[in-house]
């Protein structure tokens, strides 16, 4: 081959490089292992994880099964090995795929319109909330107190570098729920979005309705977010917001130290030339027959560029993949089934240990530690019997350093509970 | 003559949305150990949604098959050769899939204790630390979620440091040559982007470049090698031009698969830089993602990082979040860790020596197709190349054939195609990747493909233009998808 291009040692194929910019001595990197040594390194690490424990984290990503069959579909190397399909017509596998998940994602928000998935919720909600600012032509954005803090700091930091004023909002003490006085307060005619999570970081139920109509009546938009999916297999879809940017974690997705994970964003019919991202749109081909293809790329990078929506290229597509997969295992019948064991589940657990807000929760709540103790403390005493238990909240709210957030989800064993129980009174 | 396909039966398969019938289940789930829970009272019976009107009811084996049809509708690397330019669409290890699943990895909390995260960590730690070495660069982050991201998160970084020294300037400049993201990225960081004019050998303009720098310009973003797959000779002094203003030089590592082991972007005069780990360091496309977008930055950008970094303890590693000047977070966590583990295995894989080899091998394949197609397709650069090579259509044009057509007509020889009018600067573009790990058999298959349409332009142009022919599905009509759009199924 060196030889067909003329050349006689593979150094001259870097000759356009000027010498100072190449480096002379080998990389300092030691020489190729072979797989089972890879194997067996991995092993070793995975064994100095959590590897064994039972858990009750969840605060935004959450322990829930998944079924062989996802992971036997998203291994064939015709989903996992593509590229973006950009070839319509070699590309119709992924093309429906993301056309079902769009689909599903608009069943479940309640919204007109979705898009091919985000990198996670923390990204989605400031591409929301930079939608509500072209949309509206305001620049403040209002956050609840109660949204992810790890969303609020990935929004604070989008959103210091383009001039937006970001003001937070707080949360009705005795019920966990949005303080609406505090928000009615805060809105103006400068305010493009407010942005509520609904469950909230507490595990609450928020009322959608009213900060929308609050929103609504200055005229701003509501951006509602959630972390935990699953609890839209029973709860009341998000229906008043304008923008719905939330997290796919809990459908097969593994937690895997915080991601790869699949965010959404979706939104009300006419708001569709502001989503950013990749959309799949029906159309037919040259013979007539139904296809599938990438569409609206007007409002993307690689044909807009500085105007463009958005700058996402590459998704999640594979993890949305995961996310399809599961739904359409569970289905109708089965989120329901799997929202409501988690919901008894945790409410189990309510009955064990007094979740400190009043505000209706679905699968996590807060509790306080009981006088003379800490969360850290009780964490410490749970790792002894192979027990995470929930997240000290203080790094978060130090109005709630002695308050932990306790999750439980289909795959929590009573035992588990009942022990958790035990040490947090004992 | 076409060598490398022959058609087969694929089956039919509808939405699944139209495969439902009530009543179907391809879930299961364990009998409640607790006390059943009645919804309507525990939330609220206006906080309980109805049946979810349209979702999908159907068995196990039902969704089993509606994907593995679906799946046989695609074309992918594990059937053959992807040239996409830019993509950089090589081989996906398996073994990579595999060690990412470790119950230990794929199951770690992002909030367990760090005492129970080590392993976790140590991915962390190890890849960064690899990293580094590759690009020759002081220090990294893991955060960002793709390519963009990181882009994004670089000129973040850029603007934290000016803004720290006083100003955070207004603009960044942009090769017209550059990958949309480039300028989308400018702009979201809110900066006002000015397009740099690329000189008649296709690359960075010095004297254009001199005049448009001043102490106004934030950061070039420049792509070495560029999007044409060269490299741009004169970085070094492009470098200095911006040094002397103040002002910091971004690199799109997109293409970093042609350096590796040969040359260090922190060598010859970057500051900041993304790497798409799922490029380079082959972590699987996936149908568009996930990816990684690692960001490697001088020491003067250091401090500016996104929390948490890691600290490396004398025996442990921890997580700091006392950054004061860092730019906060560009994303919840620590990143796409499920990639990272991937793009560690690779690394650790090939081995300083075997990424060097990758390199060459990456190389070789692109200057080997260049020299066999260079008779057959307008060379508008006719430079040594790297990893890719870009011709133009301007002799098919003259018959009537684009770009697009012979993409498209690649399909029924069995191939996918090559990227298409990108970069913008030349007009009718075939950009084409073969990457390394692509053997001389397959690359000669598409050699051959390729002149074999070169001359069905020339002899029947026709086949060209409605091609393809081979495909379930013909040429799609996007712009009837665009006019109304249909995004989502109804009853
Ligand atoms: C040159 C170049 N820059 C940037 C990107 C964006 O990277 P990503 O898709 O990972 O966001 C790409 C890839 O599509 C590219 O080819």
């Amino acid at each position: 081959m060196l030889a067909a291009c003329g050349l006689t040692s593979t150094d001259q194929l870097f000759g356009q490089i000027p010498a100072e910019a190449r480096i002379h001595e080998a990389l300092n990197l030691a020489p190729g292992i072979s797989e089972f040594e890879i194997v067996d390194y991995f092993k070793g690490l995975s064994d100095r994880t959590s590897n064994g424990y039972a858990s009750f984290l969840g605060a935004g990503v959450y322990n829930h099964y998944r079924p062989v069959v996802v992971d036997t579909i998203v291994s064939r190397g015709e989903f996992l090995t593509s590229y973006t399909p950009y070839q319509s017509e070699i590309s119709q596998g992924t093309l429906i795929t993301i056309f079902e998940f769009q689909t599903m994602v608009c069943q479940l928000t309640g919204m007109d319109v979705a898009n091919a998935s985000m990198y996670d919720a923390s990204t989605a909600v400031p591409e929301a909330a930079m939608m509500a600012v072209r949309i509206t032509g305001r620049h403040r954005i209002l956050v609840a107190k109660s949204v992810h803090p790890e969303y609020r700091m990935v929004q604070e930091t989008y959103a210091k570098n383009q001039g937006l004023p970001i003001e937070e909002f707080g949360y009705d003490a005795e019920t966990g729920q949005l303080d609406l006085a505090d928000l009615e307060a805060k809105l103006s005619k400068e305010v493009a979005c407010v942005i509520i999570q609904t469950p909230n970081f507490f595990g609450i139920i928020e009322d959608v309705k009213k900060a929308a109509e609050l929103a609504h009546a200055h005229g701003a938009l509501l951006v509602a977010t959630f972390s935990e999916a699953a609890s839209l297999g029973i709860l009341a879809p998000p229906v008043d917001a304008d923008i719905v940017a939330g997290e796919l974690q809990s459908f097969a997705i593994s937690p895997s130290y915080g991601g790869p994970f699949a965010g959404i964003i979706a939104s009300k019919e006419k708001y569709i030339r502001q989503l950013p991202g990749r959309l799949v749109g029906e159309t037919k081909d040259s013979n007539g027959n139904r296809a599938f293809c990438l569409t609206l790329a007007t409002r993307e990078q690689h044909i807009r560029r500085e105007k463009a929506t958005s700058n996402i290229c590459t998704n999640q597509a594979l993890i949305a993949l995961m996310a399809t997969v599961y739904l359409e295992l569970y289905g109708k019948q089965g989120l329901r089934e799997l929202a409501t064991q988690n919901l008894a589940k945790a409410h189990y657990l309510g009955t064990k240990i007094r979740p400190h807000f009043s505000g209706p929760y679905f699968n996590e709540f807060v509790a306080a530690a009981p006088a003379g103790k800490t969360p850290e403390g009780i964490n410490e005493a749970l790792l002894e019997k192979k027990i995470i238990g929930g997240l000290p909240l203080g790094r978060f709210y130090p109005e709630l350093s002695g308050a932990t957030l306790l999750c439980a989800t289909e795959m929590t064993k009573r035992a588990d509970m009942d022990t958790l129980a035990e040490v947090f009174h004992s | 003559m076409i060598r490398k396909v022959r058609s087969h039966i694929t089956q039919n398969e509808d939405l699944i949305f139209e495969r439902s019938s009530p009543g179907k289940v391809g879930y299961q789930l364990p009998a409640l150990d607790v006390p059943e829970a009645d919804p309507s009272a525990l939330l609220g019976a206006a906080n309980v949604r109805g049946e979810i009107e349209g979702f999908p009811e159907v068995s196990e084996v039902e969704v089993v098959r509606h994907f593995t049809r679906l799946s046989t509708w695609n074309y992918a690397i594990d059937l053959g050769m992807y040239p996409l330019g830019s993509c950089t669409m090589k081989y996906n290890p398996r073994i990579n899939e595999a060690v990412a699943r470790l119950e230990g990895l794929a199951w770690s909390h992002p909030y367990q204790p760090e005492s129970l995260s080590q392993g976790a960590m140590e991915v962390v730690a190890k890849l960064e630390d690899a990293l580094c070495e590759i690009t020759g660069l002081d220090d990294i982050t893991l955060q960002p979620a793709a390519g963009a991201h990181g882009e994004l998160t670089g000129i973040l970084l850029v603007r934290a440091m000016l803004e720290a020294q006083g100003n955070p300037r207004k603009r960044i400049l942009v090769p017209d040559s550059a990958h949309g993201t480039n300028p989308a990225t400018a702009g979201i960081a809110g900066y006002a982007v000015q397009n740099v004019r690329s000189n008649d050998q296709g690359m960075i303009d010095l004297e254009e470049l001199a005049r448009l720098a001043d102490e106004d310009v934030a950061a070039l973003m420049v792509t070495n090698p560029n999007t044409l797959g060269v490299f741009e000779e004169n970085i070094m002094r492009a470098a200095e031009i911006l040094h002397s203003k103040g002002s910091m030089v971004y690199m799109d590592g997109a293409n970093l698969n042609a350096l590796v082991g040969v040359a260090r972007p922190g060598d010859f005069g970057i500051d900041v830089m993304h790497i798409n780990l799922h490029k380079t360091f082959s972590t699987p496309h996936g149908g568009g993602g996930p990816g990684g977008g690692p960001v490697a930055v001088k020491k003067h950008l250091a401090p500016f990082l996104p929390v948490p970094r890691l600290k490396r303890l004398k025996d442990a590693f921890a997580w700091d979040y006392d950054v004061p000047q860092s730019i906060g977070k560009v994303r919840a966590f620590y990143g796409n860790f499920g990639v990272l583990v991937r793009a560690l295995a690779y690394i650790l894989a090939h081995g300083g020596p075997g990424l060097r080899n990758a390199t060459v091998d990456a190389v070789l394949n692109a200057n080997y197709i260049r020299h066999k197609l260079a008779p057959y397709f307008d060379l508008p650069y006719n430079r040594p190349n790297m990893h890719e090579v870009v011709f133009s259509d301007d002799r098919q044009s003259a018959k009537g054939v684009r770009t697009g057509d012979m993409a498209k007509r690649l399909i029924d020889y069995g191939f996918h195609p090559y990227t298409v009018s990108f970069p913008l600067i030349v007009h009718g573009a075939l950009m084409i990747e073969p990457t390394e790990t692509e053997s001389k058999q397959e690359l000669d298959l598409f050699i051959d493909a390729m002149i074999s349409i070169a001359q069905e332009v020339d002899e029947e142009p026709a086949k060209v233009t409605s091609a393809p022919h081979a495909t379930r599905t013909s040429r799609v009509d996007e712009t009837t998808a665009a006019r109304k759009p249909i995004v989502r199924w109804k009853p």
